[in-house]
């Protein structure tokens, strides 16, 4: 099992994401340079926050032309898990692999604080090692995280379950005032309808030491490594039981 | 021809440039009388503070790096060191707040990272006028704004800061950033240049025309006119910075170069002439190699341009290719555009012709100092008795008003406008006594604070920057942090009024005491002048930033109570003493009288009682008394619990009410513990030869003070926090409906 940090030009959540994965998560964990058509063998590919290429023009619109990007979509596309974080979910909704767009935030500000997520559901390869209905306090740092898709595209999104995480208060209700970037249906995470592929505006990298204030954000990537070791031991059954038959 | 006319445009008198010719043996041509103008000027120079700066302690144990390179660097064992500096953008940020308060951060950044360290926090502080007039709101936002936009993008946290609002700031708002950057210390690089026949490298941006004269422009007074001045602001792009940091990074972390600069102020003109200083050499460079935005610059634009986000690199010949690689992996060029050369000149070629061809030693080291005629002003302001001023009947709307008073009120508005979680480290947020980060594989933590009330300074300036330097030291006893450097940037008036120069020469005596006390070295700063419009200065703004050590992070303490039911502990002892405070200025509209009263010795004491208390893990929470005095501390102590956690206290010193609610007597630490360490603790404080009082308990939703058997302040928590939280963007929520 192994986990690659992409690396783009003003990426700069790449190292805090690469720390928590390989210090504090204990997994083996490699930087991945956008410029490379290299995955390195990696079964779980993160985009980290940041301001790719400056976003000058529109968060993560320049990046999603990385060269690494093919393989990306590549991997995504057999299955491969990816976890895009802040400037990764904007970089995903650029490559086309989450519906969707971001808008600035509703007071037009950048935001940095907590805020309360809750976690929709359970059955996840991205919150199996939490509780559906479970609230974590995660911070968000982002000017562009107003979460917007059309109304067609919403009604597909709630229908298929693929808003994995919620902005909501203390006790689990989804508000209006919880909603401070003022997403659609208060959305802070969303998958793909595979179930492979997760954008998320929170930083859970900055939630994941009690020293810093919360660790609650470990339940995501507890749940990833979860995740890849079984998939992993029904790969190695699956080998074992294609060795037997030959 | 150079007349008098040209030497005004140039900010320089006769008498100056007479001296430069005398130094150069020529008559200047007109790109090199521009090199002289911007390397001479105030800014660059300092040459009216720099025979009084002298007089500050730069010597310690832990100085690895004291003034005069781009940072000052302390080594903290383990084998690192902190670079850390701080630097005004003033009359830029009044001129364009967004893009003025911007490339602030991106020039204290470059600072940090020359010098082969990774920034890992940023914190500012930021004086403003009055909030109700939109011109102020709009200047705050477009500061607020700016900083956030350059510090956010290249994900270096903003971990804290300070802001006052006043009258003298309206036309003249500070803006003073400081950084602080991680380093090996094998690894620490100069400004200087090495090796006769070496390769000079440009990196970075292209050279345009901004900024042009940016050194001279603040080395001014401003009149009515300074639109047309908005063209010598320069431009920031964050996203170029931050890949230039991760390219010198790799190259230095390499081992491939030998120096490094950044063009700040004045240029390549100043990094070229200060490389070669510091190395003892000359050098010489080709402006047809310099790569440019525009075509059609003379020699005299490029060398004076301060477009921003470029470097100068002194290097090998065999390691020219290697850098260039590093640099074309982060899509940045790196050509050669000139060499390090024997003899001390600068010599500058333009179409094959040399341009300037001048000592770089009278350019960098000669500029001249002035003793500049002091004398303070007729009437000393704390000369001034305050008036009789009555007791208020109602303590509690004074605390009301206090707590929604903007100096006092709280700051979430701007802060959360800043990133100051990137880079994982940040164990306390904004708002804390000091800011605190954990260094990652280590048990260690830094912790940084900015201080500087401008009241007391307003009125004994000496007395002023002696509590900037007490008031540092005790927030970073709060946290528990033994303070080990620090650094400064002074703001003033113009250095031609005499009163100013007095006010510089009180400012820094007071300087040199306070941190000759604390044992703490002085290891760099920056000097503001000319902060007047139209004839009105702002008070002396000595604004400290001290950094301090905390050797088991896991003991660091924040200022919220922690649990119902603690006992609350006072430090130090209650005087009547009002003038200078926020009290006074906001409900009785004076500001005379003498500040409150500094025992240097006192203070150490009490500051540390604190430090011991907190390492033996006895103080749960510590907060210092400053600006709104004990009943505003205890309030900020309320909202930082998490709860809220009330508070309930009695006291009963022989002091006027209001004095002891609001004054701002020094030296005072307020503390909360869990009863049965009471014992332990009044043992430390007895040891330590200070006054500590057992002065109530936490818990309840309300906020307590009583005084002689009488209720000052009986409040819900939570209508205090309101009046508190609600005060600032208010006004900022009045301006987006149009109400302004």
């Amino acid at each position: 099992m192994r986990f690659g940090v992409v690396q783009f030009p003003g990426s700069n959540c790449d190292f805090d994401a690469f720390y928590v994965l390989k210090q504090v998560m204990k997994q083996d964990t490699v930087m991945l340079w956008h410029k490379d058509h290299d995955l390195q063998n990696v079964s779980c590919v993160v985009l980290p926050g940041g301001f790719s290429y400056g976003d000058y023009l529109r968060a993560g619109a320049i990046a999603r032309f990385s060269p690494l990007m093919r393989e990306v979509k590549a991997f995504a596309r057999k299955g491969g898990l990816v976890l895009g974080i802040c400037n990764g979910f904007q970089v995903l909704l650029e490559l086309g692999l989450l519906p969707g767009a971001m808008l600035r935030n509703k007071n037009l500000k950048f935001l940095c604080q907590y805020v309360h997520i809750r976690v929709e559901n359970d059955k996840t390869a991205f919150t199996r090692a939490g509780k559906a209905g479970q609230i974590l306090r995660i911070p968000i740092a982002h000017f562009d995280g107003n979460y917007y898709a059309p109304p067609r595209v919403i009604a597909g999104i709630e229908n298929n379950r693929q808003a994995l995480f919620r902005y909501c208060d203390a006790d689990g209700n989804a508000t209006g005032e919880a909603n401070v970037n003022g997403s659609l249906h208060n959305i802070a995470g969303l998958m793909n309808k595979e179930e492979n592929i997760l954008g998320l505006m929170p930083h859970p990298e900055r939630a994941s030491e009690a020293l810093l204030g919360s660790e609650d954000g470990r339940v995501i990537f507890e749940s990833i490594v979860r995740s890849l070791s079984s998939r992993r031991s029904v790969r190695a059954k699956a080998a074992g039981k294609r060795a037997r038959h030959d | 021809m150079i007349d008098k006319k040209v030497l005004d445009e140039h900010n320089l008198t006769e008498e100056e440039y007479r001296r430069i010719v005398e130094l150069i043996e020529k008559e200047p041509n007109r790109t090199e009388l521009g090199i002289f103008s911007v390397m001479w000027s105030e800014h660059c120079g300092y040459k009216s503070s720099r025979v009084h700066i002298r007089k500050l302690p730069t010597e310690g144990r832990n100085v690895v790096q004291g003034p005069g390179e781009n940072a000052g660097v302390l080594d903290i064992g383990d084998g690192q060191v902190l670079v850390f500096k701080i630097e005004s953008h003033n009359h830029p940020s009044y001129i364009e707040p967004y893009q003025g308060a911007a490339t602030g951060v991106g020039g204290i950044l470059r600072d940090i990272f020359t010098m082969g360290a990774r920034p890992i926090a940023v914190l500012d502080s930021l004086r403003f006028g009055p909030l109700k007039s939109p011109e102020n709101r709009a200047i705050m936002d477009g500061v607020v704004s700016g900083i956030a936009g350059y510090g956010n993008s290249i994900g270096v946290p903003t971990v804290g800061g300070e802001i006052y609002f006043n009258e003298c700031y309206s036309a003249n708002p500070l803006v003073n950033v400081f950084c602080l950057g991680l380093a090996r210390k094998d690894k620490i690089f100069l400004a200087r240049a090495e090796g006769i026949g070496n390769p000079v490298l440009y990196v970075g941006a292209k050279t345009g025309r901004d900024g042009i004269h940016g050194a001279t422009m603040a080395s001014a007074e401003f009149g009515k006119e300074t639109e047309h001045k908005r063209p010598n602001v320069q431009v920031g792009d964050p996203f170029k910075e931050k890949l230039l940091v991760e390219a010198c990074l790799e190259v230095m972390d390499r081992g491939l170069i030998l120096g490094i600069q950044d063009m700040g102020a004045a240029g390549l003109t100043c990094s070229t002439t200060e490389m070669a200083a510091k190395g003892g050499l000359g050098i010489e460079i080709d402006l047809d190699l310099v790569p440019q935005r525009e075509a059609g610059m003379t020699p005299y634009e490029i060398l004076l341009s301060e477009s921003q986000e470029r470097m100068l690199l002194v290097c090998t010949k065999e390691n020219v290719r290697k850098i260039q690689e590093v640099f074309a992996k982060w899509d940045l060029d790196a050509p050669i555009i000139g060499r390090v050369t024997e003899g001390g000149q600068v010599r500058v070629l333009f179409k094959g012709e040399v341009v300037v061809d001048i000592p770089v030693e009278a350019v960098v080291n000669l500029c001249p100092a002035y003793r500049r005629p002091s004398q303070p002003p007729s009437r000393l302001p704390s000369a001034v008795r305050m008036p009789l001023l009555p007791v208020p009947a109602d303590i509690e709307d004074v605390f009301f008003r206090l707590l929604a008073s903007p100096t006092i009120a709280d700051k979430e508005w701007v802060f959360r406008q800043f990133d100051h979680m990137v880079q994982t480290n940040t164990v306390f947020f904004p708002g804390a006594d000091a800011a605190v980060l954990r260094i990652k594989g280590s048990k260690k933590a830094v912790a940084m604070t900015l201080d500087g009330n401008p009241f007391y300074a307003a009125l004994d300036p000496s007395t002023g920057a002696k509590i900037a330097v007490a008031e540092a030291c005790r927030n970073l006893a709060c946290v528990g942090a033994r303070p080990i450097g620090v650094t400064n940037c002074l703001n003033f008036g113009s250095p031609e009024k005499p009163e100013i120069m007095w006010q510089l020469e009180q400012v820094i005596d007071g300087l040199a005491e306070a941190c000759r006390a604390f044992e703490i070295p002085v290891t760099g700063g920056n000097v503001s002048f000319y902060n007047d419009t139209e004839g009105v200065s702002i008070y002396p703004t000595a604004v400290l930033g001290i950094v301090g050590i905390i050797d088991d992070v896991r003991k660091a303490v924040s200022p919220g109570f922690k649990a119902e039911g603690d006992v609350i502990l006072l430090a130090g002892e209650n005087r009547e003493e009002l003038g200078g405070t926020e009290y006074v200025r906001v409900i009785h509209r004076v500001e005379t009288g003498a500040p409150p009263r500094i025992d240097l010795e006192r203070e150490k004491r009490v500051q540390e009682f604190c430090l011991k208390a907190i390492d033996a893990g006895l103080a749960r929470s510590a907060h210092d008394l400053s600006e709104g005095g004990l009943a505003v501390a205890l309030a900020e102590c309320a909202f930082h619990s998490r709860g809220p956690v009330g508070c309930a206290v009695e006291l009963d010193d022989p002091i006027r009410p209001d004095a002891l609610a609001f004054g701002e007597t020094q030296s005072r630490i307020l503390l909360s513990a869990r009863p049965a360490d009471l014992d332990r603790l009044t043992g430390l404080a007895r040891a330590a030869g200070i006054k500590l009082s057992a002065i109530g308990k936490t818990g309840g939703a309300d906020i307590v003070l009583r005084h002689r058997g009488r209720d000052l302040v009986r409040v819900p928590v939570e209508d205090a926090y309101r009046r508190w939280k609600d005060s600032i963007p208010r006004f900022f929520r009045a301006r987006s409906k149009g109400e302004a």
